[in-house]
């Protein structure tokens, strides 16, 4: 039953939420922290920098308030990277792949097209991450689940630009 | 039990971190949100997937919280928003979801699972845009922080206690999930 499980393809997403939720009372009860991945791309940019500069960078007051170094959450979404191949390889699903299906059917499935609007895309969501002072995963998930007024507000903008997005580019 | 103590060790922190973002991934990837088609069917308004995996980890984590907030066994980690923050920062996210269709977890979920487009495309536009962030941040502070929300927390808005404004949350992504089902989304 449990060797089944973990060897399915997919979950019911109501299944893998409540997952998420169950794992949510552990980072809180655990290490005082709610689920939260963009400030690890922050801390990387960060300890990139210094090692570019010989640490003048670290004089930025915004990596004063985060100082970029390993820590919690950045081993948090190393863990995600090794928590969904380990998941693939089980269920078998695990392959590379450079353009998704939807996207190839309506820009083609030339690797460089894909790599520049997901790179264009990246470069935005990083900045209005930090900007929004959290992601769909501090803000949608550990951020809702503590009632925050800002999650719920981020949450909708998120997925007001999303869909507002979405929508022009698939339809233009 | 001191489980409290744990929180200041700072390598059993990281093992744990690793050991969480391990279970996260798994769940992530089992739920099908590490597939752009996935979270690009979302936005184009076809596939349900990701709202269910959103709100079924508030619900079951919000009860939760709540209770071992109650004990006080947690301390809620809230963070403040104000207009210039969360509404414009929330929509240039959102512009960067609808061309990347990944998040910044799902992005190193997909990874994980071979898509390279997450890793050139997604990740290291994650990691510059931080950065660019970091280097305007000085001259941001005063788009930051116009209006900010006066009330951190939803149920302050609807004066009603915690519990209550949770009962009615609960019901509410209930009803959500039970239209979605009815419409076959």
């Amino acid at each position: 039953m449990i060797i089944e499980l973990i060897t399915m393809q997919q979950w019911s997403p109501y299944l893998a939420g409540a997952g998420i939720g169950i794992l949510a009372w552990f980072t809180f009860l655990l290490s005082d922290k709610g689920l939260g991945c963009s400030t690890s791309y922050l801390k990387t940019c960060g300890m990139v920098e210094s090692g570019l500069t010989r640490g003048r960078s670290r004089e930025k007051l915004y990596y004063k308030e985060f100082i970029p170094s390993v820590d919690w959450q950045w081993m948090l979404v190393i863990g995600i990277i090794i928590g969904a191949f380990i998941s693939s390889i089980l269920s078998g699903t695990f392959r590379l792949g450079i353009v998704p299906e939807t996207f190839g059917a309506r820009f083609g499935f030339d690797p460089v097209i894909r790599f520049i609007i997901a790179f264009i895309g990246g470069v935005l969501m990083g900045l209005g991450a930090r900007w929004a002072r959290g992601c769909t995963s501090g803000h949608g998930i550990s951020g809702n689940m503590q009632l925050s007024t800002a999650s719920l507000v981020a949450s909708v903008c998120f997925f007001a630009g999303g869909i507002g997005t979405a929508l022009i580019i698939y339809s233009l | 039990m001191n489980y409290k103590a744990l929180h200041k060790k700072g390598t059993v922190q990281l093992l744990l971190g690793l050991l969480m973002g391990i279970i996260f991934g798994f769940l992530l990837q089992k739920g099908g949100v590490t597939e752009y088609d996935v979270i690009i069917g979302q936005l184009l308004l076809y596939d349900f997937t990701v709202l269910k995996v959103i709100f079924s980890a508030v619900l079951v984590g919000m009860v939760g919280l709540y209770i071992l907030h109650h004990f006080d066994l947690i301390t809620y980690h809230i963070i403040k928003g104000s207009v210039g923050a969360t509404v414009i920062g929330g929509l240039i996210f959102g512009i960067g979801f609808g061309l990347l269709g990944y998040c910044p977890g799902t992005a190193a979920g997909a990874l994980g699972q071979g898509w390279l487009d997450a890793l050139f495309g997604g990740i290291i536009g994650l990691i510059i845009g931080t950065g660019i962030f970091a280097a305007l941040y000085p001259r941001l502070l005063f788009i930051l922080n116009y209006r900010e929300f006066t009330k951190p927390t939803l149920y302050e808005w609807f004066r009603v206690k915690p519990c209550i404004f949770i009962c009615f949350y609960a019901a509410g992504i209930l009803v959500f999930f039970y239209l979605l089902e009815m419409a076959g989304l």
